[in-house]
């Protein structure tokens, strides 16, 4: 029996009904995306690949970058943080909130959250944190995690949540998806006035201004920045872009690619506390840039994923994505940009993560779909290529020792000696040899007859001419 | 604190010292990120029209418009901006209250705001912090409202942007509050408005 990664054990888990739900969640806005790019442009391609040389610019310069961000925001009125690791960003989040005395948080949906797994540790130290996106609050109240970056809970149907609802006390049994909205409406209506503190992520920063760009369809970013009084935006060293100007090449491409939506409802655009006349909203800016292994991809062969927008393109093109779902990648990050950022993000458990790059069959789809062109198969094999270097075992499962055949072929001499020798392979019955993939290979397939192994000798003596 | 910071750039700079040749800013015109028009319009506002439709929010150009609106979906109490207040006194059998009230969030049916600029490309309504008297009251009600000077409406998105300033918040709206969280079903009206009005004077 051949051993399984442990990504094909997760597919062949799971139930037809979230292997439906994954499968034609991830279809259909595989299909919008297409649909409204090639609406609306006459060469999307050119957009993508301006999209993807801007952010790997923006990369390669990222410490003037950062700097640049840093001095604007502070000269807007809003107080910069710094953070190496999880566990400072968490504690800067909540020296932020005894500072300004603060005991709720609501927050909007910010995957570095989910990474850093901030709300787990608020709770911890006796805060309430309500999650306010309608997808991770069901996932808050089933203590469960978002298998899409986008549509976190994909995985999940209205049956499911209308029963969580019930047993949270939102009202009776009702699998209504408009009714399921409303008492969210009503239930995080109070929860936003209440709150002490709102907390948002950041989709892009433009350096020049320090402006923090949010991309929400639903409205609970903006609503996490009007009753309360603290604002926190908690960013990933990452999402620098030079200029606002640079704003309308993202804010075309991240809606389109996501959803299909030539932009999404809200887009928000915030770099300061409140204006001077304004009733409403925080007096108070905290901005927390974090590293969290970033700069170490940056340093390493792989820099370009750190130019993902979160748009989720690539899982809903993925075919191992639709099979398996987000969960079976075992990390915050699923799909195409999980197997490559998530071995890159965990540091030294990548073993543990190394077999996530062998989850593709490389064909491409990602790359095309990227909105910032990522050439996600080079990348994949380039982690292939560690894996095997540092020899990571789970990686290896399922795969067919191939030694002797590297040997055969690095070997010149024993190379031309083996392909002289060709031709005996046509008297021998190969489909007798007792090695695993050789015999699977042969179970569906002849080996041709050997006609090879003349060439060289022909050319050595046509060499002078 | 300052040590993070330190040790953040000390890794970037350590991580960017070996690329020789750092990827340069690329090039590109305004005219990339603009999207083909929907069809053939007269003005900026017919267009800015159609896309407000396309984008599920509502296009009105006058006061009694929006009255025959407001009575239709029997709404009676809501906050105007006191600076436009004047043009709507004459509606009947709508109560408007000029000063925000924190504990009728959810008794005032609509919200009126000022606009800053509306997106013909994109039917997208642009909220200035400093042009809007309340935040709440743009965002609470079921229906907002946001008043618009036609000669506001700009044809693109980077028109929109320039217009920034140095306003510390800006709010992009493009049609209503909406989700599809739940298996993919579009609902409108989650959080913020399930209305969104773009009144064009």
């Amino acid at each position: 029996m051949k051993s399984l990664q442990k990504i094909d054990i997760a597919a062949r888990d799971l139930s037809e009904e979230v292997h439906d739900a994954n499968f034609i969640g991830a279809k259909m806005k595989s299909e919008r995306r297409y649909a409204a790019l090639e609406r609306d442009y006459a060469d999307p391609d050119k957009l993508r690949e301006t999209a993807g040389l801007i952010k790997q610019h923006t990369l390669e310069n990222l410490d003037t970058y950062l700097e640049k961000a840093e001095a604007a925001l502070q000269r807007n009125g809003a107080k910069v943080h710094f953070a190496v690791d999880d566990e400072r960003a968490k504690q800067v989040v909540l020296d932020i909130m005894n500072e300004h005395g603060c005991k709720s948080m609501v927050k909007s949906k910010s995957m570095l959250t989910e990474e850093i797994h901030l709300l787990d540790f608020l709770e911890k130290n006796g805060k309430e944190v309500v999650e306010t996106d309608l997808g991770e609050f069901i996932l808050q109240i089933d203590h469960d995690h978002p298998s899409h970056i986008v549509t976190p809970i994909v995985h999940k149907n209205r049956r499911g949540i209308a029963k969580s609802f019930e047993r949270e006390g939102l009202g009776d049994y009702n699998d209504d998806p408009e009714t399921i909205t409303r008492r969210a409406r009503k239930f995080l209506r109070q929860k936003y006035l209440d709150a002490d503190v709102g907390l948002t992520g950041a989709n892009f920063v433009s350096a020049e201004s320090g402006r923090i760009a949010l991309v929400t369809n639903e409205g609970n970013a903006r609503f996490c920045m009007a009753a309360n009084k603290v604002h926190i935006a908690i960013v990933g060293i990452e999402k620098l872009v030079p200029s606002d100007r640079e704003l309308g090449v993202f804010l075309n491409l991240i809606g389109r690619s996501g959803t299909g939506q030539q932009l999404t409802v809200y887009n928000q655009f915030i770099g300061g506390p409140k204006s001077a006349g304004q009733p409403h909203g925080p007096e108070h800016m905290h901005v927390i840039f974090v590293d969290n292994r970033r700069s170490e991809v940056l340093a390493s062969d792989c820099r370009e994923i750190l130019r993902c927008i979160r748009c989720g393109a690539c899982l809903n093109v993925c075919p191992v994505y639709r099979q398996s779902g987000g969960h079976a990648y075992r990390s915050v990050y699923p799909g195409p940009v999980g197997a490559v950022l998530s071995p890159l993000l965990a540091g030294n458990r990548f073993p543990e993560l190394a077999d996530l790059p062998k989850a593709s069959s490389l064909c491409g789809a990602c790359n095309e779909v990227c909105p910032v062109n990522i050439p996600i198969p080079d990348l994949l094999l380039r982690l292939r290529d560690k894996a095997k270097r540092e020899k990571a075992g789970d990686a290896m499962k399922g795969t067919p020792d191939l030694t002797m055949w590297a040997v055969l072929c690095s070997q010149p001499t024993m190379w031309k000696t083996a392909l002289k020798m060709g031709h005996t392979m046509n008297y021998i019955p190969t489909e007798m040899i007792p090695h695993p993939s050789a015999m699977s290979w042969q179970s569906q397939r002849k080996l041709p007859k050997f006609e090879g192994g003349k060439f060289r000798k022909w050319f050595k003596n046509h060499k002078s001419n | 604190m300052s040590s993070d910071r330190d040790a953040i750039f000390s890794s970037i700079r350590k991580a960017l010292e070996p690329i020789k040749n750092p990827a340069p800013m690329p090039e590109w015109d305004t005219e990339l990120v603009i999207s083909r028009p929907s069809g053939e319009f007269a003005s900026l506002k017919d267009q800015f029209e159609n896309k407000l439709k396309f984008a599920s929010a509502r296009f009105m150009d006058s006061v009694d418009a929006l009255g025959e609106f407001l009575k239709a979906e029997g709404v009676t109490i809501g906050y105007c901006d006191p600076a436009l207040a004047g043009r709507f006194a004459g509606l009947e059998g709508v109560e408007i209250e000029t000063e925000y009230d924190e504990a009728k969030i959810d008794v005032y049916g609509f919200g009126i705001t000022r606009a800053t600029a509306g997106i013909a490309e994109s039917g997208t309504i642009m909220l200035r912090d400093q042009d809007t008297s309340a935040r709440l009251a743009a965002l609470a009600p079921w229906i907002h409202v946001a008043v618009i000077d036609e000669k506001d409406i700009v044809a693109t998105i980077p028109d929109a942007i320039e217009r920034f300033g140095d306003d510390p918040s800006i709010i992009f709206c493009t049609g209503p509050s909406k989700t599809a969280d739940v298996e993919g079903i579009l609902i409108e009206g989650v959080h913020g408005p399930g209305i969104q009005v773009a009144l064009v004077i």
